[in-house]
């Protein structure tokens, strides 16, 4: 038996040190200092609400795109153990101690690290030497922008690692020997990139039809060629074709598959009729409901109050009335539900039920806490001139009930106005001081969990959406005993009509609802058009140290950017001249050396023109870094074009070249380091340092006045 | 000897046949229709400008209003006629001539697509059931039954496709007398195209991918010497780009010259432009010389069709910026385009303005003072927002603008209408900018003015003082600068080509898919809208439209499984199947608001690809099998009696209904309604 077993049992491992060494360079440059700054930067505020939303596992409609990069920052979220209570509202706002900024930065800064491997890789995929391949690498290393959006919690670099691997591992595929199973594996490897990087972007999905296109054309080649069967080099192409797309199915159906029945009604806009789908219309004296403010500044909310006191002093020295906190909060939560009580009643809807109209006094009572909307003659926390608004608690520090609040329909077309759900605007006056319920726009420190500040406003004047609020759930309440009381308010509250609906069905709204949702198409300060990005004429601010000069920009490494264009315009030149002279059948190259230029164009240049032309058409607002993926296959193109000109070219002229080629790497190197500290955030510069930097007129670098 | 004489003889006749047929079906009913219709009131009005050698703007190329004008004038109409609005009588106005000119080149459609397919597919059936695919589409009928551009622009882009396929047929007789004729007439009929509209475009694009395969051949001949293959590329570019582009050039010439009177198109173009207009207030114009302070002035912007400097009583709205008077340019002449030169402390002696001077700009009309502070701009957030701030000469600080002629030193003065003059905003050290961005309803669609940081001297922060009005200083002759042709040309494309891209489709409009046209999904109603009117409606006859659609796909599944089967791609139909495509495509990345007509040139060509596709189809199954054969002449033969059938059940459309709409049971075209989104 044992015979069959050669002894020693040996392994051989062959490390390509160069690999190694680039790729912890590449580490290195991505990983270090990944804390820094401890601050929100850039569209993390953008991206963090929903990994907030994940890990608190709310169902929500994403109308930025698919859902797989959010899940893979939010995976980062769950290894540091992240709760999600965190309050993304403002870029360069200081992170709270609960949040693991570095685990949830890791993420992309890793798939930003073997980038750099994979350029390697790609180039030596094409068929060209291993110190080609370590220029395309360091080239790709030393790249300021494409560091700066892998240092931070952003999908850009996680797309652009899924698109290098998609295309590696086609190469692989098509340069394997046939036949053997690792080459199957490189195909499947393909399509489930593939179908990672349209999950992430939709962009991705421009890559996939260039690699589908190269299939094709491979394919086509194949069939051409008799010696193989028909059948097989088919197969092989359709089973690319279909892996793909049952893949990018698989992606991005399973996620909203598990949570679409948890709560679809948290869905943010544009669910106002799933939401009305069998609620009654008329609020009525014991009414459940979820009191929405109108204002959506600084986001939408709901009126809330949690099992916690205000704290007895502030940090300034003021008092509090150390009642129960009464905020305003941006997610679904059973917290939020609130019950119309007719003031010294029951709490259960009679029938039938009696509808609350304009003018009518009510009282306000927590479902969960049984605390009783209340406000005094207290300061609030973060805006001393209006009052605090609390869960009433009797301390017996004769501090009575002011529990009564008198509904003003604001949007009524008759007196006596019944209270609707959904489509009355309503403001809620207080009896006793005549303040108005609202919201501050400013949020609570550490002690409320960051929520946003609620206040009794007195001077309110005319028409605020601050000061209006909507019911947006609403239903009868049955239960009296507060027990009972408490499922409910857990159970839906209304027939989830989804389950009617077929699985694809389901697939294919959300699919239609993700590409339609309009996107503002208003102008953002940093916003730029595409023709401006070749030449790099924009850049964007990242984050401003709040007290000193020290910033991060995204600025690229003008010497690559410049050399990059420089490349393109040389291969398409040299393309084209091949292309005539070959047509008159004057061969300069071998035919070999033809192909694998051609092969090296398709990959790089067609991987630029499908990143990059697109947004063309596009007419959401546009941002530098969605130029990244392109400039990737574009920089790709500096050392194939290289080394192309350095074997055909005459020995006089190739030292020449040499030298050239230092003398770019080095500048590459000087420019890196110069940009470093604006991709790094550190060392702080002076003003005149960062004047000199202000290469461009058109770059917006931050001056702090002093 | 008799047997090609016989055939020619042949080809005669049928030439014929379409051609009276779709004349006598077109000319029927022109002269009942005695109400005008729909876009009639725009091209219309225009020819009558044309007459009037009036100056107006439309976003299209002069050629076809030019050739409507030109068949008016002729046949004694008088350009009187107002074109107010649909449905008007024309009453005594002699307005046949300009229908009967778009009606006899619609006529020519039919024996055009004829034979260009003869000479595609050297079949008389597939030609045959194209024309009468042509011939019997009632949407073709309509359209070129009226004063609009469509019969004219399609009529180009057929002379196009056929004068292309012919000189393709002379590939192998270079340079003799037919070759250079028909390579000559496919560049005028390219030219003639892009004269009429700029979805002329599209054809250009197909020549010039038929050309440059053409020449990818020529090329690969290694019989051909490198001199030859010069000669046949200089060829081409004589007769498909440099004669096309002269005569285009010249049709602009022609427009300039007609057009010389001032007129409603003004406002568009620049000050110097303007000049060239007689009646215009810039035509030998008589003003101050110099900037003076307590002037009444407009100002410009220099970029191309740029506003006037502009402000209305109307506020920002609540969330833009500061809730203060809109500041925006304005693209036509109007008494809120005025400002008063101030300085900043009131005095108003009558000094000239200097290059460094600070000065106040106040609206005449709601004497508020132009206002800059660091507020985002609506649009273009990286700039700040331009307001009128303060009332009768009461402001603030942020009121002071600085006064810089370009390329001028300390104390030049101010020149009016030549000198290109910035502003700088004082307190934060901006210049006025024009985004040319629109703004949305509150900002009445008109252009955003903003203050830029960015100091960098482009058109867009240059502005020039075009009237100036100050009784206390002598008004002097003023001859301003000509512009140069090429000026002139560059000028209104950009006006044009802005003004296109501005037609975006309003709220209340309706507005069509690209995926409504090839299914005929809705129509246009062209005149009519109640029972007692008379009503047109454009539809194509769907027996046809679909007919279409069924063979593109077909053809493409042939293609499909001929490529695979063999590794060739078919010959001819590809041609067709391109021209398609390149013009139905580029529809769906258009921004702006689309039509049902505008699907017709696309239409053309799927006919063409219809009448190669059924003629393919037996070919193709009598390889199959014989049984299959004789069903699909019988297919054929009914698809060929349906056309005239189907055409006869939706004649009304096109030549006009009246009565009760089509859902009322007693109306004659009750139970033709088969799509619910027709509305006759």
């Amino acid at each position: 038996m044992l015979t069959s077993i050669k002894l020693p049992i040996v392994i051989r491992a062959e490390i390509n040190l160069v690999l190694v060494v680039v790729t912890a360079l590449g580490l290195l440059s991505r990983l270090y200092g990944i804390n820094f700054p401890k601050a929100v930067v850039f569209d993390e505020v953008y991206y963090g609400q929903f990994v907030s939303l994940y890990t608190k596992q709310v169902f929500f409609i994403d109308e930025s795109g698919p859902p797989l990069g959010h899940m893979i920052l939010a995976f980062g979220a769950y290894l540091g153990g992240f709760d999600g209570n965190f309050i993304w509202n403002r870029i360069g706002a200081e992170y709270s101690s609960n949040v693991p900024v570095w685990s949830l930065r890791l993420i992309p800064a890793l798939a930003g690290s073997l980038c750099v491997p994979l350029c390697y890789l790609l180039v030596v995929e094409l068929g060209y030497s291993h110190l080609t391949a370590l220029g395309a690498a360091l080239l790709f290393l030393m790249e300021n922008s494409l560091i700066v959006q892998s240092r931070f919690m952003l999908l850009e670099s996680v797309l652009i690692f899924f698109l290098l691997l998609a295309v590696v591992s086609y190469l692989r595929f098509h340069n394997a020997q046939s036949d053997s199973p690792v080459r199957l594996a490189w195909l499947v490897l393909t399509g489930v990139t593939c179908a990672c990087a349209v999950g992430v972007k939709y962009m991705g999905l421009f890559t996939y039809f260039l690699l589908l296109g190269l299939a094709a054309v491979h394919t086509w080649q194949l069939i051409g060629d008799r010696a193989l069967s028909n059948v097989s080099s088919l197969g092989s192409f359709f089973c690319l074709s279909m892996n793909i797309s049952s893949v990018v199915l698989m992606q991005v159906v399973g996620p909203h598959d598990q949570m679409m029945s948890s709560a679809f009604q948290a869905s943010l806009e544009g669910g106002l009729a799933r939401i009305t789908q069998g609620q009654p219309l008329e609020v009525a004296y014991g009414s459940q409901v979820t009191l929405r403010s109108v204002s959506s500044k600084p986001m939408p909310c709901w009126l809330h109050s949690h099992k916690a006191n205000y704290p007895i002093r502030y940090e300034n020295g003021r008092g509090s009335s150390h009642q129960q906190q009464v905020t305003c909060y941006p997610f679904k939560d059973v917290n939020n539900w609130w019950i119309i009580k007719d003031p010294g009643r029951y709490l259960v809807v009679s029938s039938p039920p009696r509808p609350v109209r304009h003018g009518d006094v009510v009282q306000l009572l927590h479902g969960m806490t049984s605390r009783l909307l209340n406000t005094h003659d207290v300061a609030a926390p973060m805006s001393p001139h209006a009052q605090e608004v609390s869960g009433y608690i009797d301390f017996n520090v004769s501090m009575p009930a002011q529990n009564l609040w008198k509904v003003d329909i604001a949007n009524r077309e008759a007196e006596q106005e019944v209270w609707k759900t959904i489509l009355s605007e309503v403001r809620l006056i207080h009896i006793n001081t005549s303040a108005v319920l609202k919201l501050s726009g400013s949020s609570l420190p550490e002690w409320g969990y960051r929520q946003l500040e609620v206040v009794g406003d007195k001077i309110y004047k005319g028409y605020q959406p601050s000061g209006v609020w909507n019911v947006e759930e609403h239903r009868y309440g049955t239960s009296q005993e507060q027990r009972e009381r408490e499922l409910e308010l857990h159970s839906p509250t209304h027939i989830d009509i989804n389950r009617n609906l077929t699985f694809i069905a389901k697939f294919l709204e959300l699919q239609w609802k993700m590409l339609t949702v309009k996107h503002e198409d208003s102008e953002h300060k940093y916003s730029s058009s595409p023709l401006e990005w070749i030449t790099m004429n924009t850049n964007i601010a990242y984050w401003l140290h709040p007290a000193s000069n020290a910033q991060i920009h995204l600025i690229g490494n003008f010497v690559t950017w410049t050399l990059a264009n420089l490349a393109l315009a040389v291969y398409v030149l040299l393309f084209l001249s091949y292309l005539l002279r070959r047509r008159r059948k004057i061969e300069d190259i071998p035919e070999a050396t033809w192909c694998q230029l051609l092969q090296a164009g398709v990959v790089c240049a067609g991987g630029w023109a499908v990143n990059y032309l697109p947004f063309f058409m596009m007419e959401k607002t546009l941002f530098l870094y969605h130029y990244l993926p392109a400039l990737t296959f574009q920089i790709l193109l500096i050392p194939v074009v290289l080394e192309h000109l350095h074997t055909h070219m005459c020995a006089s002229l190739r030292r020449a070249l040499h030298g050239v080629v230092l003398a770019g790497l080095s500048s590459v190197y000087l420019s890196f380091r110069t940009f470093s500290p604006l991709t790094y955030g550190q060392p702080e510069l002076s003003a005149e340092q960062l004047a000199s930097l202000r290469w461009r007129d058109s770059w917006d670098i931050l001056f702090r006045r002093r | 000897m008799s047997r090609p004489r016989r055939r020619i003889q042949r080809m005669i006749d049928f030439v014929r046949l379409p051609r009276e047929v779709t004349v006598c079906l077109c000319i029927i009913s022109l002269c009942d229709l005695i109400c005008f219709s729909w876009d009639e009131t725009h091209f219309g009005k225009m020819g009558s400008y044309y007459i009037n050698r009036t100056f107006f703007f439309d976003v299209h190329p002069p050629l076809g209003k030019m050739l409507i004008g030109l068949a008016g004038y002729m046949t004694g109409y008088d350009g009187t006629y107002p074109f107010l609005k649909p449905g008007d009588k024309y009453e005594h106005h002699n307005y046949w001539g300009m229908r009967g000119f778009c009606a006899s080149l619609g006529s020519c459609l039919p024996p055009f697509a004829y034979l260009t397919v003869l000479e595609l597919s050297q079949s008389l059936t597939a030609a045959l059931i194209t024309a009468a695919v042509l011939a019997f589409d009632t949407g073709c009928i309509t359209i070129s039954q009226y004063i609009l551009l469509d019969p004219i622009l399609m009529f180009f882009i057929m002379g196009a496709v056929l004068s292309m396929v012919k000189f393709n047929r002379q590939r192998y007789r270079p340079f003799s007398a037919p070759w250079w004729f028909w390579l000559v007439l496919t560049g005028v009929n390219l030219s003639g195209a892009l004269g009429v509209k700029f979805v002329g475009l599209f054809v250009i694009l197909l020549v010039g991918l038929n050309t440059a395969r053409d020449l990818w051949s020529l090329l690969g001949d290694l019989h051909l010497s490198l001199m030859d293959f010069g000669k046949h590329l200089l060829s081409r570019v004589f007769g498909l780009i440099l004669l096309p582009l002269f005569l285009y050039v010249t049709i602009f010439a022609v427009h300039f010259v007609v057009l010389n009177k001032s007129g409603p198109g003004d406002g568009f173009f620049s000050s110097a432009f303007q000049s060239r207009l007689i009646g215009n207030n810039l035509h030998n114009a008589s003003m101050p010389e110099y900037l003076a302070y307590g002037s009444v002035i407009t100002v410009k912007n220099l970029r191309i069709a740029g506003g006037y400097l502009h402000s209305h009583w109307h506020l920002y709205p609540e969330g833009v910026g500061a809730k203060q008077q809109q500041v925006t340019a304005y693209l036509h002449k109007d008494y809120n385009n005025m400002w008063l030169v101030h300085r900043p402390n009131d005095s108003d002696e009558p000094d000239l303005v200097r290059h460094g001077d600070i000065i106040r700009l106040e609206h005449k009309e709601t004497t508020r003072n132009l206002h800059s502070h660091l507020h985002e701009a609506p649009l273009t957030k990286k700039h700040f927002q331009v307001t009128g701030y303060g009332i009768n000469g009461t402001g603030d600080p942020n009121d002071l603008w600085q006064v810089e002629v370009c390329g001028g030193q300390k104390g030049n003065l101010v020149k009016v209408l030549r000198s290109k003059v910035r502003f700088l905003h004082r307190a934060t050290g901006c210049v006025l900018y024009s985004s040319g961005k629109t703004l949305p309803k509150w900002g009445w669609e008109q252009v955003e003015v903003t203050c830029s940081p960015y100091l960098k001297e482009t058109p867009n922060s240059q502005w020039n003082i075009e009237d100036h009005i100050n009784t206390k200083l002598p008004n002097i002759s003023l001859s301003v600068l000509k512009p140069h042709f090429l000026e002139i040309l560059l000028e209104s494309h950009i006006v044009m080509i802005r003004g296109n891209s501005g037609l975006k489709p309003k709220d209340n409009e309706m507005n069509s898919k690209p995926w409504h046209w090839p299914i005929n999904y809705q129509g246009l109603r062209f005149s009519g809208v109640n029972e007692t009117e008379y009503r047109v409606y454009l539809l194509g006859n769907p027996v046809i439209w679909w007919l279409n659609l069924v063979s593109l796909g077909l053809y493409v599944v042939m293609v499909a499984a001929a490529s695979l089967h063999c590794r060739v791609l078919l010959e001819g139909g590809g041609l067709l199947l391109l021209g398609w495509l390149l013009h139905y495509v580029p529809f769906y990345t258009m921004g702006r608001i689309l039509y049902y007509h505008h699907y017709f040139p696309a239409m053309l060509f799927s006919s063409m690809l219809t009448g190669k596709v059924i003629n393919l189809h037996p070919k193709m199954n009598f390889e199959i099998g014989c049984s299959l054969f004789s069903s699909s002449v019988y297919i054929c033969f009914s698809l060929c009696l349906s056309k005239p059938c189907s055409f006869y059940m939706f004649h009304p459309l096109s030549y006009g209904m009246r009565g009760p709409l089509a859902h009322d049971p007693d109306s004659t075209m009750a139970g033709l309604k088969w799509m619910d989104s027709w509305e006759f």
